[in-house]
């Protein structure tokens, strides 16, 4: 095991900034009222909402009554897609969605379509985007709900929001975006973007997690998701996460104000990783857009080797990095993504998301390169694959 | 790197591993094939995700580091289709053999020594030495006769058992649950498990039926001669020395004699005619000796739970073997693997033909 602890997986979650923590720790036992009693304490955590609220929707361009707090952005994206689906199947059964999703609104869209609605997934192309004509092309008469993430979890892919809002916006149909990667990384305007419906969560900006956001446009028809009390409009009712609200908006704040220096920071270690992988290790591809991509996201696929294994190695070597999926138990399976962009079955497997953030540095790279290329090159020479093709090789050189 | 299951037995080989002073690596290995959600759910046997749950608060408690992997094609490939291949084949295999074989000590050990681990340990009922006169790997018997695995174990190579450690060998049943609750493990009364850990409810037909393209036909109970006595529901259904579930009543007690695939009949006969003083089997490993050259005399047992019998081996062509047992023995069945001792030493085994 490493004595060296380096975190390349923002991405997966981020940690709390102590602005943050400092904003979050009075409402935990100092004004610890509840916001729905009528009493000094509770309006106190009850105002504090509110200013958050207003904190979140102005980060997006929306109004504050658009904005509903969740537990998590997988809730979001729950409460987007069910709710919406519940409350417009009169007018139609048909939800159009993408093969690269993350598993909150793949699994949503298949638990609806046990229920009788139909979900079409449309390919993307091997960089992992979709064309808004492929989005036009794929509405029909039945057509009630568009849902497109902003930005992918694995391989960092920035669709074309904007352009498929519009056209969404064109057809009457209600458009929802998985912005879980994207905020705090790309600048999102709800108005301009005609975007109907975002999911947020806070602890991918820095903030604490278990508290996310739907944002639902003031008119679209969403069903109430949790039933039991006034809070959230009596939408999502349960007492208000007071604190991790408290700090989601103060997370969010402060994100949004240093984005550009984030952004310009993060392009840098990212740019620098992406080229010196490719100048020093051998057959290696980079998985996601070049440019249309995440600042601090790389996803690179290693020919002959297993992504498991690398990720075990880097973790003995103190480095944090993922796959881009785990699933529920932590072992890997291919990634849904990455057969999506075209990757054969045992490339997909064989991932490596590394996702910058804040406290990184070059040092960070530095350190980084000196030990991947070892490891890729050592779990090459034990591998099968990568024996059969070294013979081949030496086949054509003596031809 | 340790394979851990959740259950008593790998949890205890944790803690016999680190008392001696290795460094640990806690793994689970991820081997179904992905099921329906509800399936999921269930208690499931050695690697559900409750068993990931409580390997990972063993080795929480242990404080060793811990991974879960995936091994899911291999063992599709290497168990799950064999088994059923095998089964529509007319035989009856051993998934487990096959499984510690093509996953554990294989798959599993090359990922170890791939990320520069020494050694694989299981938590399996076996010992191994080394024999410095004979210069092999030895695989003995457990401390308890009654837990010993040695029998699915007979597979291993020399290359194998030099990377390979059991530690909870020396130990009885009882000793590792009392260690177990010394060290207040959560798994420490844990049932042990006996089923086929990736069929459901023991029900392997239905899983087969379930899981395979092949059209799983009725035929025809006959007998000795050939003569039809009734219809059967398709052969993977049977296995030799059958004597219930067999749905029709003949006036006297029948058994499965044999499985004939080819022209899809299950041959019955009487009690006697199960009982049979000599096989051949192919696919020999050898581990005490480095191959057999000429006849010997062993201890064989022709299934899991089957007690040893004396034996005369010999060898054939192409690594089969000859057996011949000084007592007819009860339903030798094709696709059980037969095991040889010499005392408490595994000499090898093959695969019945």
């Amino acid at each position: 095991m490493s004595d060296r602890n380096i975190y390349l997986d923002h991405s997966a979650t981020t940690p709390v900034r102590p602005e943050v923590i400092e904003a979050m720790m009075p409402y935990f036992n100092q004004r610890y009222g509840n916001p729905s009693s009528i009493y000094s304490i509770g309006r106190d955590s009850k105002k504090a909402i509110e200013e958050a609220r207003q904190t979140v929707a102005g980060a997006i361009g929306a109004q504050p009554r658009e904005i509903f707090f969740t537990g998590s952005g997988t809730e979001a994206d729950n409460w987007a897609l069910k709710g919406a689906a519940l409350a417009n199947q009169q007018k139609g059964k048909h939800i159009i969605t993408t093969s690269i999703e993350h598993h909150a609104v793949l699994h949503t869209c298949q638990y609806l379509e046990r229920n009788g609605f139909e979900v079409t997934y449309l390919p993307v192309d091997i960089d992992g985007l979709i064309t808004p004509e492929q989005v036009k092309a794929a509405i029909r008469p039945d057509t009630i709900l568009i849902s497109i993430m902003f930005a992918n979890n694995e391989i960092g892919t920035i669709q074309p929001i904007a352009e498929i809002g519009k056209i969404a916006k064109e057809k009457g149909i209600i458009f929802h975006t998985d912005a879980v990667q994207a905020m705090g990384n790309v600048s999102i305007d709800v108005e301009g973007m005609n975007i109907d419906m975002l999911s947020m969560s806070a602890h991918k900006f820095y903030g604490p997690k278990g508290i996310g956001v739907l944002y639902v446009k003031k008119g679209v028809k969403q069903s109430y998701f949790i039933h039991g009390g006034a809070q959230e409009r009596g939408r999502r009712a349960g007492t208000e996460n007071v604190p991790a609200i408290v700090g989601m908006a103060k997370a969010l704040e402060i994100a949004i104000a240093n984005m550009d220096n984030y952004n310009q920071k993060l392009t840098a270690l990212r740019d620098r990783t992406i080229r010196e992988i490719e100048e020093k290790i051998p057959f290696v591809k980079l998985n996601g857009h070049r440019k249309d991509r995440l600042p601090g996201n790389v996803n690179f696929s290693f020919d002959f080797i297993e992504g498991e294994s690398l990720l075990l190695l880097l973790d003995m070597k103190g480095i944090a990095a993922s796959s881009g999926s785990a699933c529920t138990s932590g072992s890997l399976d291919p990634s849904h993504v990455l057969l999506a962009i075209g990757l054969p079955h045992e490339t997909a497997h064989g991932s490596l998301r590394i996702s910058f953030g804040e406290e990184n540095t070059d040092a960070d790279v530095d350190y980084l390169m000196e030990v991947l290329p070892g490891i890729v090159q050592r779990l090459r020479e034990m591998s099968p694959l990568y024996e059969a093709h070294c013979k081949q090789q030496e086949t054509q050189v003596t031809v | 790197m340790l394979g851990m299951s959740g259950g008593v037995d790998s949890s205890v080989a944790a803690a016999v591993l680190l008392e001696k002073g290795y460094e640990v690596i806690g793994v689970t290995m991820q081997l179904w094939p992905d099921m329906q959600e509800e399936r999921k759910e269930k208690e499931g046997g050695c690697c559900s995700l409750s068993a990931v749950d409580d390997a990972r608060r063993v080795a929480q408690k242990l404080g060793i580091s811990y991974y879960v992997l995936n091994f899911k094609d291999i063992f599709q490939e290497k168990v799950i289709d064999y088994f059923s291949q095998e089964y529509l084949k007319g035989r009856t295999p051993n998934p487990c053999i096959a499984c510690n074989r093509f996953v554990k000590f294989d798959a599993m050990l090359r990922k170890a020594l791939s990320m520069g681990i020494d050694y694989i340990a299981t938590g399996h009922y076996a010992k191994i030495d080394f024999d410095e006169q004979r210069g092999r790997f030895l695989l003995k018997k457990s401390a308890t006769d009654a837990k010993d695995q040695t029998y699915v174990l007979y597979t291993l190579t020399q290359q194998q058992l030099s990377r390979a450690l059991f530690p909870i060998g020396d130990f009885t049943k009882e000793s590792v649950r009392e260690i177990a609750e010394e060290l207040d493990l959560c798994v420490a009364s844990k049932p042990d498990s006996q089923e086929i850990c990736f069929v459901e409810e023991n029900d392997y037909g239905r899983y087969i039926c379930e899981n395979t393209s092949t059209e799983i036909r009725p035929g025809f109970f006959v007998d000795l001669e050939g003569n039809k006595l009734g219809k059967h529901k398709g052969i993977i259904h049977y296995t030799v020395g059958q004597r219930k579930g067999l749905g029709n009543t003949f006036g006297k007690p029948m058994f499965v004699v044999a499985i004939k695939p080819e022209d899809n009949t299950v041959v019955l006969g009487e009690k006697k005619d199960v009982f049979s003083s000599e096989l051949t089997a192919s696919n020999m490993n050898f581990i005490s000796i480095p191959g057999l050259t000429c006849e010997m005399k062993v201890k064989a047992k022709i299934r899991y739970s089957s007690k040893e019998a004396d034996a005369l081996i010999s060898p054939l062509n192409n690594n089969r073997v000859h057996v011949l047992f000084n007592e007819p023995q009860r339903a030798i069945t094709p696709g059980q693997s037969v095991v040889f001792y010499k005392e408490d030493e595994v000499v090898g085994g093959g695969v019945i033909d």
